[in-house]
Formats: C-alpha cells, structure tokens, sequence
C-alpha cells in the first residue's frame, strides 16, 4: 500500500477546494474502482477527499426532471420508486452492472466516473496510452475482444464499462458539476470524450470539479423499455455488448425512440439516426432490422472483437423487441 | 441389473448396523465454518509475526541482469529483501520432488536459485516486513533489469513441437506410451465416421482460498508450517528433503483448506521463498499470494488440443476410435496427466488407438485440476459419441447403451462393480430426455432455443495406503486422527460416520482429527481416494478399538464375557452384547472403568488388496444430463437444468456427497461456458488473471441441479463399498452441456469456453 493522506470535509467548497489546490488529491465516494485501482497502482492519489458527508444522496422529482443526487447507491436508484415508474430504463441498466455488494455501495457519481477494464489498462506492466501516455496501446494488436468498435483512435480502443452511462445517455440526462469556478450542467453525451489523441482524458470534467448530481428530464418511455446485456456470464459481467432501447408507441406505431449503446465505444454510444429512422415506422422486427443497420454504420472492428459487428444489431433488434413487447 | 461378481456377505459383518452410513448427516464443522471459527492457514497468528510480499518477473523469458533493492530496503519496517543472489541456500534443492507425484522429468521450479526467468511473473524477489501493507509497498519499490530472449508461449503456434512425455519414451511398458487395440486409426478406412479437433484453454483452480503460508523455524533444524495443502505428509516430506532435515523435524498443519481442486497437491516456489525468507529473518513469515499471483504462481489445468476419429456400423455398433491430445507443461518441467484413459476402456469398440504429447512453453507448470487428464478427454470424446450418433441419425443414449461394456475392454477382466447403464436409464428419466428431439433446432421457448445433452465420466477408483490412531476415553469420547486434508468434501464428517458405525456409538461421541503431520500419515486429499483410503483405516481402527475392548472383557472373569470369541460378540449403542444372549452386556466405558484405564489406543494402517486390484478394473462412473436455452440472436446460453449422477458405490454421506456432485457440475458449466485463461503471446502475459476477467460461473449462471446416486457398494475395493466422487463430479459434464447447445442450435463448438460470440 502506498500511504495517503484522508480527509473527510463535511462542506461542499471545502472538499472542492481541497481537490482543485492539490494535483494529486481525487474524490472518493464508494470507492468500488478507486481502491481496485489504488491496490493494481494503476491510480495513486496522495490524498483522498471522502465526499460521503456532503448532502447529495436524494432522489427527488422536481419541475421537468428528476434529479439523483450523486451519493445515491446504485442499489437504492434501481429500486427507487420514482425512478422505477419515471425511468425503469435506468433501472434495468443499474441491475444489470456488477454485483448486489457492489450496487449497494457503489454511487451515481462514481459510476459516471468509472474507468475503463481494458486488460491493458490494468496491468503496469503492459503498454497503455490512458495510464501510461506514450506508452503505446496493448489493446490494438493484442487481445481486444472486449474492445471498441465506434470512435476509437489508433491510440486507444478501450471502452466505457458503465451500465448505467447507457441509459442515461439514451434519457438525455444532464450531469451537474460544481467546481472552484462555479456551477454547469454538462449533458450526458458531452460528458465523456472519445480517446483521439489524449486517451487519458476520459471525461470533460474540469480538475477540482465534483458532480453533485443528475437531471433526467421528463419523457414518455416509462414503459416499452428494454435494457438488454449480452456477456460471457449472466452476473458480475462487462457488457460485449449492450443495448438501452426505449420505445413511444401509439398502437403498433413508433412515435419516437432512443437508442444507445454500451461495450462498444470510448464513451456510452448514443443512436440518434436509428433513433430518427424508427420514428413514424411499425414497430415490427424489420424495421428494428433496419434501424440496427443504420445503427452500425461506421463501425470497425479488431482482430478478436469482429463478433461486435454481429451482435451489436442483434442485441438491437433483441432489445427493441423487448421493449416493444413490454407490458 | 447384473450379478455382484461376488458374494459380500463376509464384508458385511462389522457393518450389521448401519446407523449412520448413508445417512444425510450435517457437517461436524459445519457451525466451525459459517461461524468464521474455522480456522484456515493464514489466520494463525505467532507472536513476532512477519509479513512477505513476492515480486514477480516482467519478461518471460531470459535471464536477471541486476536487481536494484535498496529503495525497497530503505522503506518503513522492511526485514529483508531477498532474491537469487542473498537468498539462503535450500541445501536439498536438486532433489526436491514432491513425493506424491510420479517421478518428474525435469525439475520444479527453485524459487531464487539462479538469475534464469522461465515465466511471467516467476517470483524473482521477496520483500520481509513487519506489516503486510508496508511489504506490499516495499515490493512495488523492488526494480530489475532484464536480458530478455524470444520466448514462446502461444500454444497453436508452437503445436508441431510436442513430443511423446521422456517417461514413456523411456520405457515402453509406461502407461504414457500410444495404445493400440486392434488395428491402429481403423476409423480412417471406414465409410460411417467422424474426425474433430478440439481445443481446451488453461483453466485455473481459483479456490477461493488463496494459497497461503506461515512458516516458522522453531529452532536451526525445526520447521513449523501452516500451510494450505492437501497433503500435510506430502509437504512434510518435501521441505524435509528441501532442507535436509529429519522428517520429523518438519510439522505441516493445514486444519482447514478452503478449496483446493487440485493446485495444493504439489509444493510451489512461494511456500519455499517463506521458509527462505523466515530463516533469514529468523521470524515467522505469512505469505499469501493474490488473486493475480493464482494464475502464475501455482499449476492450472493445461491448455490442450485434441483430435478424435471415431467410425460405427450403420446399426451403431462403433468399431474404431483414434483419440490423440496434446498437453501444454512448462520448459524446466514435464507435466503429464491421463487424458486418455475413458477412450481406451469406455465403449465396446475393437478398434482403439491412443496418442499422448506434450509441448513445453515458457510458461509455469500446471497441476492436476479436478478431473484431472479426464475432463479435458471426456470433452472430446463425449463431444464426438454426440456427433458420431447425429450422423448415424441415432439417439445418443441409445448408442451408448448399444456400446456400453460389461467388461473392461483394455485389460480384459470383469469390473469390480459398474451400473452405469443404470445411472444413465436414471438420470434420463430425471431430466425427461424423452423430449429430446432427433434433428436440432426442433425446440424452442420463445426466442430461445432449447436442447438436450448428455456426457459420461469414469475416473479410477483409487484406493492408497492411510493409517489412524483411535482413541477412547473412560468417558466414551472416541478420538480419532489421520493426516488428511479436507478441501471441502466433508471429510471429518464422513469419518465421524464411518467411525460410529464400526464402533456402534453415536457420532456425537466421536471427533476426527485431521490435517497435522503429527497424526498417522496418510496420503494427499486427492484422486477421489480420501473414503477408500482413510475411510478403510478409520473403520480398521474402530474394529481393532472393538477388539482390544473384547480382550478386556474376555479376558476378565467378572464380566460376564469370560472365554467368549470375538465373534460371537455384538457391539452396539455404546454396549458389548453377547450376540446369543443379548440380556448379558457391559458398555463401554464401564469396560475401562472395571480395568481403571483412563484410555485405550490403537493405531492401525490399511492397505488396499493388490490381489484383488489385478483381478478386477475399478472405476466410479458418472453421466450428466443438460438442458439448456440458447438465444437465437444474441448466442447467451443459459443451463436450465441439470441432473448429475454417479454410480460411485456406497455413499456414505447423501448431503456432502451431493454437494460434491453439485460443485462438480458447476465446475464443468464454467468449463464449458466461461472459464479460459488468456496469454497476450507478445508479452508472454496473461491479460484476464481476475475475478472480472477470467469467468467462473455466479449462482446466475447455474441452475437446479438434480443428483442421482446409484447407491450400489463395492465391497471389491474396500470393505465399506465406497469409491470417489469427486474427480468423476466433473468428468463429463462440459460435453453434456455442449451437446445440449449442438441439440438446440445444430452448431458444434469443439472450443472452449463457449461464449456468446461463438453461437451468432
């Protein structure tokens, strides 16, 4: 163990300040990939700043939106009630990650920041250019089976592993920060970046910035919902691939649709053309066939991950089908 | 059902009374263990404890240029800093085989013996401090300089470099040798015939135990371990020879083991480099390995690829099968395991032809894993009697039945016992096979496709020399001790119930002693011969217990018993009855009372008939049944039913034999399914050594599991009719669920793990 330093301010400004003065100070909530992190001396943060003191755990509907303050269990959102009748998306995305332990320990906030399980990322002793800039990417000639498909750069093919990012990107959430130099409100899809040149920036958070929650607007996919994940076992799992599908339907018509995808990018993989595509059409499985077609346009994939490009669609049309069918 | 090849009546004496055989008996440690009471090796606490961290090699292969420790030495309560270069001398090295084992060819691992790397993540270093948390600080400091050469480590790459293992191409008669029976590869000239390749990944133990030591010189010459083992004798032995000290200077006491399946039969560089580094230290040591370490540092069942041809008459009577595989083992060691046994004494076929490699890698060595050597042939050769009866348009139990044997077909002599046909007539009705369908892709739930499979494992039923020391007391606690291990297959409790019945007291009248080299030796928990072995000298113990107690009481003229025949005597509830007048008896204790001893002791040793063994061929054999789903779009398979079932003898305990039965089906679900290890060739490094990466299967992944116990003794290899189960818990079950998806899917995936991807 690498000692460190750890505080536990009870005030906001106090825990942001402490951050935004200190290079190698981070905030720490659950701790659920933090300390794997620390222990595989992938991270290793002089100081923590422990943030559980700070009042942001509720869930509250508020005009326009429901907002989950950023201490809020992973475990405690998926079975919230308003989030269970207002966004079950959310909820089925939220069941499907980790493990009930780490559900209930794991936060909202911790999980946007989570970073990614490229097996290159996590050993220091292979190449990876998000730990190690410069060091080279493990993942692009080695083993890449989990890797992505969308968006990638020849400097880094890793993906999101959140579960969670998926839906919320799809709900067009909205993610609140504060930081030394005040408040802002991100949308979801603008929060993470994609790696190009600078792979070990995952996100557009500022330094010294603390999300302290997330919006999700009112909108009417509260029932043909499906979050659907395909992994090498039914539990404690990364997605090969996943698919949050939300459907508006009048009668057997779509009215509207979101789309998005995990497992297969830099950043959680929304599918506005597939979306725009299945508004107005049938909800029958050849036209979720079609808006899958549209959805992997552009994709490329790597030597061991090529099934992506066959279970990506799959897993759409699957997922849409799902929420078509949901009663 | 066919005729007992003999008449067991004489066997059956001492086992009149059978209270507590059979019987679904809680765990005697039971409490112990949920409790967290239990106490496994690294939770022994000694006063002036320390603390080692091992540093692992970053090449594969090559050789150490210099080692730089001093940031390492410099850090807070660091000890020692130790490696090749100021590390004690082990004085026994060369010669520190691991007595269970069959004479290596080659030399295991000696952990800081020269500056050669042969692996990645070879402990090349250890750190000594007097924290766990400032050692692992200290090892991150520890920094080396490498020559590093080309290594090799992919095994399809390197594949046309196996060899025939030296053991077998040093004597002929070695069992590692090609067999033939009949014509050799006799299938290649018929019309009616299979040809498949089959692939099977490292596969590594991962029980959630992980190892660990505490090792402690009491004095210059006397060594104490806690040790997570399964043979306490076996390890007493090794550090033994390692150290050039009397055995009985060496004390290995491993109480409890949390999981084992195999990787605590053999002695690993860690367990050394604590002795190493406590002897330097002059303090006990602990060292556990992580997670990580798991996957380098200990064995793990080896990647291998096979071959099977298989030809049948149109009616399905199999008249040729040529099964070749090919094991991976390290380059400064040669590990052979029997993977081709099932093939050569399963099926009526005159034709059999058998072909075994090896191919060194620069990697670690394995170890045998549960079903060691037969999991990974049963695959192939399950898979092919699958694909074999799909091309003859025959129902696979059907052809099996159509080649079952009734005598072993490779030594020619009867079985000593066999009722597979009935545990497969059992175990089809249990699933409802009857709904399986000929043509795949008949059924179907949704959009999930649904198919059934089955498999069938043997493995031999090995019985060992083993002796127990039984004690009783004036008070009529009964102890009894044997160095055995019990990984988890509820031993203590079985011996309990062994011990009761023999003795014709109340199980909660007996302890069982295990896992201290101080008790009677007995041999490593491993090969599914823990009952036969130990069982046989518990209950030979327990009689000669009884035996002593008659002369005690024969010989004393008030007892009532006086001049009477041991045989004419009936020991039961604690009590010495005469069998033609049961109104005369005395207890007991009431025995040692009359004699004023405190105590009576025997120490008995049992040893398996070789008679017998040469006119008989003893197994135990298993057949398992899938039913499984599998998504037409998304390939997620999911196992909806399993019935698992083993004609393994007696069963001397239903509940902790059907956990056995259980565990061992969840293990073949994570072979066929999940598991897989794998090396980025490149780096020679594994890329999936944790819990997230490399897969065994979570309760989601595992359905009901039905057990089916024949139930039928075997009083040839022992007299309490006993064989293995665990070993056979496994062999057979990966197949039967892959055959499960050929049935739903018409998709044949001979490599494993069959993961979604493979099914789209």
């Amino acid at each position: 163990m690498i000692p460190f330093q750890y505080v536990k301010p009870s005030k906001q400004k106090a825990a942001i300040d402490t951050v935004a003065k200190d290079d190698t100070a981070m905030f720490i909530a659950g701790g659920t990939n933090l300390v794997d992190l620390m222990k595989r001396g992938i991270m290793n943060p002089e100081k923590l700043v422990d943030i559980n003191k700070l009042p942001l755990r509720k869930i509250e509907k508020e005009d326009g939106h429901v907002r989950i303050g950023a201490l809020a269990l992973n475990g405690a959102v998926a079975e919230d009630k308003l989030i269970l009748e207002k966004h079950p998306l959310l909820s089925q995305a939220l069941n499907a990650g980790a493990s009930a332990q780490l559900r209930n320990m794991a936060t909202v906030g911790g999980n946007i920041m989570q970073r990614t399980r490229c097996n290159y990322f996590y050993d220091t002793n292979l190449p990876c250019n998000k730990r190690e800039p410069g060091s080279g990417c493990g993942a692009l000639q080695g083993f890449n089976r989990m890797h992505a498909i969308f968006g990638h750069s020849d400097k880094c093919i890793a993906v999101n592993p959140s579960d969670m990012n998926v839906a919320l990107v799809a709900l067009d959430a909205v993610v609140l920060v504060s930081g030394p130099k005040g408040d802002r409100r991100i949308p979801f899809a603008e929060f993470h970046r994609l790696p190009g040149d600078t792979p070990q920036i995952h996100t557009n958070l500022q330094k010294g910035e603390l999300i302290t929650a997330v919006d999700i607007p009112e909108h009417p996919y509260t029932k043909h919902v499906n979050y659907l994940k395909v992994r090498d076992r039914t539990s404690y799992a990364f997605a090969l691939v996943s698919v949050a599908a939300a459907l508006d339907l009048d009668g057997s018509n779509i009215k509207s649709a979101r789309l998005a995808m995990g497992g297969v990018a830099h950043k959680p993989w929304r599918l506005q053309e597939a979306e725009q595509f299945l508004a107005g059409k049938p909800a029958t499985e050849a036209s979720f066939r079609q808006a899958a077609e549209i959805a992997m346009r552009g994709a490329k994939a790597f030597e061991h991950n090529q099934f992506k490009l066959k279970l990506g669609p799959n897993t759409i049309v699957q997922a849409l089908k799902n929420a078509a069918a949901a009663v | 059902m066919r005729q007992q090849p003999c008449n067991p009546s004489h066997f059956m004496k001492e086992y009149f009374f059978q209270d507590n055989m059979g019987k679904p008996m809680d765990r005697v440690d039971g409490r112990l263990k949920v409790t967290g009471s239990a106490k496994y090796s690294a939770e022994f606490e000694l006063p002036n404890m320390s603390h080692g961290v091992l540093v692992g090699s970053t090449i594969t292969k090559g050789r150490i240029k210099s080692i730089d420790t001093k940031a390492a030495e410099r850090a807070p309560g660091v000890l020692a800093v130790l490696h090749y270069q100021n590390s004690p001398k082990v004085p026994g090295y060369v010669q520190a085989a691991h007595p269970t084992e069959p004479k290596p060819i080659g030399q295991p691992h000696r952990v800081f013996y020269d500056e050669q790397v042969y692996f990645n993540d070879q402990p090349i270093a250890i750190v000594v401090a007097d924290t766990l948390e400032r050692a692992r600080y200290a090892a991150r400091l520890v920094k080396a300089q490498y020559e590093e050469e080309k290594h090799a480590t992919s095994f399809p790459k390197h594949q046309g470099k196996a060899f025939l293992p030296t053991a077998a191409q040093r004597n002929p008669k070695h069992g590692l040798n090609d067999y033939v029976r009949g014509k050799a590869d006799a299938y290649k000239g018929e019309n009616l015939k299979i040809e498949s390749e089959y692939v099977i990944p490292s596969e590594m133990h991962n029980p959630m135990e992980l190892q660990s030591i505490i090792a402690h010189w009491e004095a210059p010459d006397r060594l104490t371990v806690y040790d997570k083992t399964q043979a306490v004798i076996g390890s007493q032995n090794a550090f033994a020879r390692e150290w050039k000290i009397p055995v009985e200077n060496v004390k290995v006491i491993a109480t409890f083991v949390g999981g084992a399946f195999g990787n605590g039969l053999h002695t690993w560089p860690h367990e050394t480099a604590a002795i190493i580094a406590a002897k330097k230290v002059n303090r006990p040591v602990k060292l556990m390995l992580t997670r990580e370490q798991m996957f380098t540092m200990v064995g793990y069942r080896p990647f291998a690829w096979q071959k099977v041809g298989m030809s049948a008459t149109p009616d399905g009577k199999i008249t040729a099968i040529t099964h070749e595989a090919i094991g991976q083992t390290s380059s400064y060691e040669e590990f052979t395991e029997s993977t081709l046994q099932q093939t050569r004494m399963m099926y009526t076929s005159p034709n059999v032809t058998t072909r075994y490699r090896i191919l060194p890698l620069d990697v670690s060595t394995p170890i045998w894993m549960r079903g060691p050597g037969e999991a990974t042939g049963a695959f192939a050769l399950e898979s092919a009697m699958d694909e074999m009866a799909h091309v003859l348009k025959m129902d696979p139990l059907e052809f099996r039945l159509k080649n079952h044997t009734d005598r072993d077909p490779e030594r020619d002599r009867p079985w000593s016992t066999k009722f597979l046909k009935e545990a497969m007539l059992m175990g089809a009705e249990k699933i409802g096979w009857n709904k399986r369908q000929l043509q795949p892709g008949s059924l179907r739930n949704g959009d999930w496709l649904v198919g059934y499979g089955m498999g069938v494992g043997t493995f031999g039923a090995h019985r060992n020399r083993a002796s127990a020391k039984a004690t009783m007391f004036a008070d009529g606690r009964v102890v009894i001790q044997s160095a055995t291990t019990d990984i988890g297959p509820g031993t203590g409790t079985v011996m309990v119930q062994i011990a009761a019945d023999a003795l014709g007291i109340s199980p909660d009248k007996i302890i069982f002693e295990l896992g201290s080299s101080l008790f009677p030796p007995a041999p490593s928990q491993g090969g599914s011969a823990t009952v036969a072995s130990v069982g046989s000298a518990v209950r030979d113990a327990c009689i000669a217990l009884k035996k002593k107690l008659a002369s005690l009481t024969t010989g004393n003229a008030d007892s009532g018993f006086r001049n009477v025949k041991y045989e004419d005597l009936t020991f039961q509830n604690g009590q010495i009855s005469l069998t033609s007048s049961p109104g005369t008896k005395l207890s007991y204790t009431d025995v040692l009372k009359q004699q004023k001893l405190p105590e009576i002791e025997v120490t008995e040793e049992s040893r398996p008939s070789n008679e017998e063994r040469q006119k008989y061929s003893m197994y135990s054999f298993s057949v398992h049944f899938a039913e499984v789903q599998v998504h037409q779009l998304t390939g997620q398979v999911k196992v909806t039913k399993v019935v698992t079932c083993a004609d393994a003898g007696k069963i001397v305990n239903k509940k902790t034999a059907g956990n056995q039965m259980i565990g061992g089906a969840v293990g073949g679900i994570g072979m066929a399914l999940t598991e897989g290890a794998v090396i980025d060739d490149r780096f020679g490094r594994y890329v999936t050594k944790d819990f997230a990466e490399y897969h065994i299967p979570v309760h989601a992944d595992t359905p009901d599991i039905d057990v089916v116990f024949v139930d039928k003794p075997d009083f040839i290899n022992n007299a309490m009719g006993t064989k293995g189960i665990g070993e056979i818990a496994i062999i057979g079950v990966a197949p039967a669920i892959t055959n499960a998806i050929f049935n739903a899917t018409g998709k044949r995936i001979n490599e494993l793990p069959v993961t979604p991807d493979k099914l789209i």
